[in-house]
């Protein structure tokens, strides 16, 4: 990572609005090329007033950003060309039919890729003559994307990529950003669906209240949660029949709707004890799962942590 | 290189608008119906007010030419790029266009671009309609003329880009352009001759945006000996003083996406 050269870098970046509210209270980090950067992160958290600063938009109050080496407020017209761009909302003249959109946008790009190409990479080819305010969100969304990789970008800034997809548009557009990463582009993008920085990103930032309060790979994200084990017991069985919690390795446990829900650090261990123990009294545990701790449950835990107060605390 | 995607950046962002131009009902009526409309309406009463004397059929034509070229300013360029600027800007198409490689002023050029254009064929138009059916003379100054329908287009669109300020939606344009519009259809002699007005009244009305652009159109038709020769270099200076009064409000004001 250190020896790696730096597309998109951020250095306490501050951003405060005309209202006085401060959007943005110190974030830092950096991707490095060719990898993609996803920031996590509630409604409200921050992480479309920090892209619209990478993105050249506006000005931070405080720290600075550069991207591909370059402040991409001041030396605008040397980024442009370089990046590509999708806003947390469209920005089309929904009068205006999708291959007449690609058109006025082709031809605002240097060397910009033929624009059947790009929509037949996002499934619109068959839309070209539909007005773009006749599209259904998710079509919207994906001649957003097709304009921000219009001009073949080094660094693409993704806002809610995904948000209004169906499932079947979500897995389309990850598979596509999964080949622009194999490809060599740098990808920064920002989602609230855990799953999907989870399923994409080589490291993220959650961003809460301003502030990144965690950052890393998944692994680093979540490794420091406990797994899960949840199971029901039959009639007649209690949580008190089970071994001491204790000698489980078991951390905490709660009892809920009939099910038990146990949480350890050594999931293996903890769930042979528990096997065994079942097996030997013939014990069926209706729907038994087990698993690591997901970024969902670390979001959770560090958002609840955040509120309480340590907002400052949890950073890398 | 950096000239030539330029120049491709306007006319793609020139052909966009266009096309919504012609898509949009009420612009392009207001852009070709009503300049047409309010002088043949107002053509009847020229006559009666260009009040008395000999020198009462030139008067009337000296309305008829800033009234004419006038409207179309006001109309073609001012309101119609008041009412797209702020449609562009709260479907967040100007947000948008800000994060790719046009600048600025390319954007605000682009979308200018189509309503610039039919001001330029209707007063083309009006000029020969003039000669042709009304018997008034060919321009005499051609230059002048000129130079004062472009700086109308340029100054019109200026303030129209600054009007977008204080209007929030697309409806409210009608509200928040009606004062240049009253003002300059009274002021900068449209529907009556500003000699008409009593004196201290006039002589306001002659630093009103739109009278020094006027001045120099009837100078540059209608010819004739101003006065004082510098009368145009007067009136050109002015008209350039409140072009860059308009463009620095832009520069200083404009918002480039909806308020939050």
């Amino acid at each position: 990572m250190d020896s790696a050269e730096k597309v998109i870098e951020a250095v306490g970046v501050r951003r405060r609005y005309g209202d006085g509210f401060e959007a943005v209270r110190g974030v830092s980090f950096e991707v490095a090329r060719g990898e993609l950067f996803a920031l996590l992160g509630t409604n409200g958290a921050g992480k479309t007033s920090v892209m619209e600063l990478l993105e050249g938009l506006a000005r931070p109050s405080g720290g600075a950003v550069r991207v591909l080496g370059l402040d991409p407020h001041g030396e605008r017209a040397r980024v442009r060309p370089r990046t590509g761009v999708m806003l947390q909302e469209g920005g089309f003249a929904p009068d205006l039919t999708v291959a007449q959109t690609v058109r006025m946008w082709a031809g605002c790009v240097s060397g910009a890729r033929p624009g059947h190409e790009v929509l037949e990479q996002l499934g619109l080819a068959r839309r070209g003559g539909v007005r773009v305010g006749q599209l259904s969100g998710g079509e919207r969304r994906r001649l957003d994307l097709a304009l921000a990789l219009l001009g073949r970008p080094e660094a693409l800034f993704l806002d809610e990529p995904t948000t209004g997809l169906d499932t079947q548009g979500r897995y389309d557009t990850w598979e596509l950003l999964r080949q622009l990463r194999a490809a060599g582009t740098t990808v920064l993008l920002t989602t609230h669906y855990l799953e999907e920085a989870e399923a994409l990103a080589d490291r993220l930032a959650v961003l809460h209240r301003g502030r990144v309060v965690a950052c890393g790979t998944t692994a680093e994200v979540t490794g420091a949660r406990p797994a899960r084990i949840g199971f029901g017991l039959p009639t007649g069985w209690h949580l008190g029949d089970l071994p001491p919690l204790p000698e489980l390795a078991v951390l905490a446990h709660e009892e809920r709707g009939g099910r038990v829900l146990l949480h350890t650090d050594r999931l293996q261990f903890t769930l042979s004890v528990l096997l065994r123990w079942a097996d030997e009294r013939t014990v069926a545990l209706d729907r038994l799962e087990a698993r690591t701790a997901s970024l969902e449950e670390a979001f959770l835990a560090i958002a609840g942590t955040a509120d309480a107060g340590t907002a400052d605390g949890a950073g890398r | 290189m950096t000239a030539t995607r330029a120049r491709n950046r306007l006319a793609a962002l020139g052909r966009a608008e266009a096309t919504l131009l012609l898509r949009n009902r009420t612009a392009l009526a207001t852009a070709l119906l009503l300049p047409a409309g309010m002088v043949a309406a107002w053509r009847p009463a020229l006559g009666g007010l260009a009040a008395g004397g000999s020198s009462a059929g030139v008067d009337a034509d000296r309305l008829l030419v800033s009234s004419g070229i006038g409207f179309i300013l006001l109309f073609a360029v001012y309101y119609n790029l008041v009412a797209a600027y702020v449609a562009r800007r709260e479907s967040l198409v100007l947000k948008r266009l800000r994060t790719g490689e046009p600048t600025d002023p390319e954007i605000l050029a682009g979308t200018a671009l189509p309503a610039a254009a039919v001001a330029v064929a209707q007063c083309l138009a009006l000029v020969a309609a003039g000669t042709v059916l009304l018997h008034l003379p060919l321009p005499r100054r051609p230059v002048l003329l000129l130079a004062g329908v472009a700086l109308g287009v340029v100054l019109m669109a200026a303030l129209a880009a600054a009007s977008t300020v204080v209007t929030r939606s697309v409806e409210l344009a009608q509200l928040t352009t009606a004062p240049l519009l009253a003002v300059s259809a009274l002021g900068s002699g449209l529907l009556l001759p500003l000699r008409s007005l009593p004196h201290p009244l006039g002589e306001v009305c002659r630093w009103l945006p739109l009278t020094p652009v006027l001045d120099l159109v009837r100078t540059g038709w209608l010819g004739g000996t101003p006065a004082d020769p510098a009368e145009p270099l007067l009136a050109l200076g002015a008209a350039l003083a409140w072009t860059l009064l308009a463009v620095f409000a832009v520069h200083r004001w404009f918002r480039w996406e909806p308020r939050r």
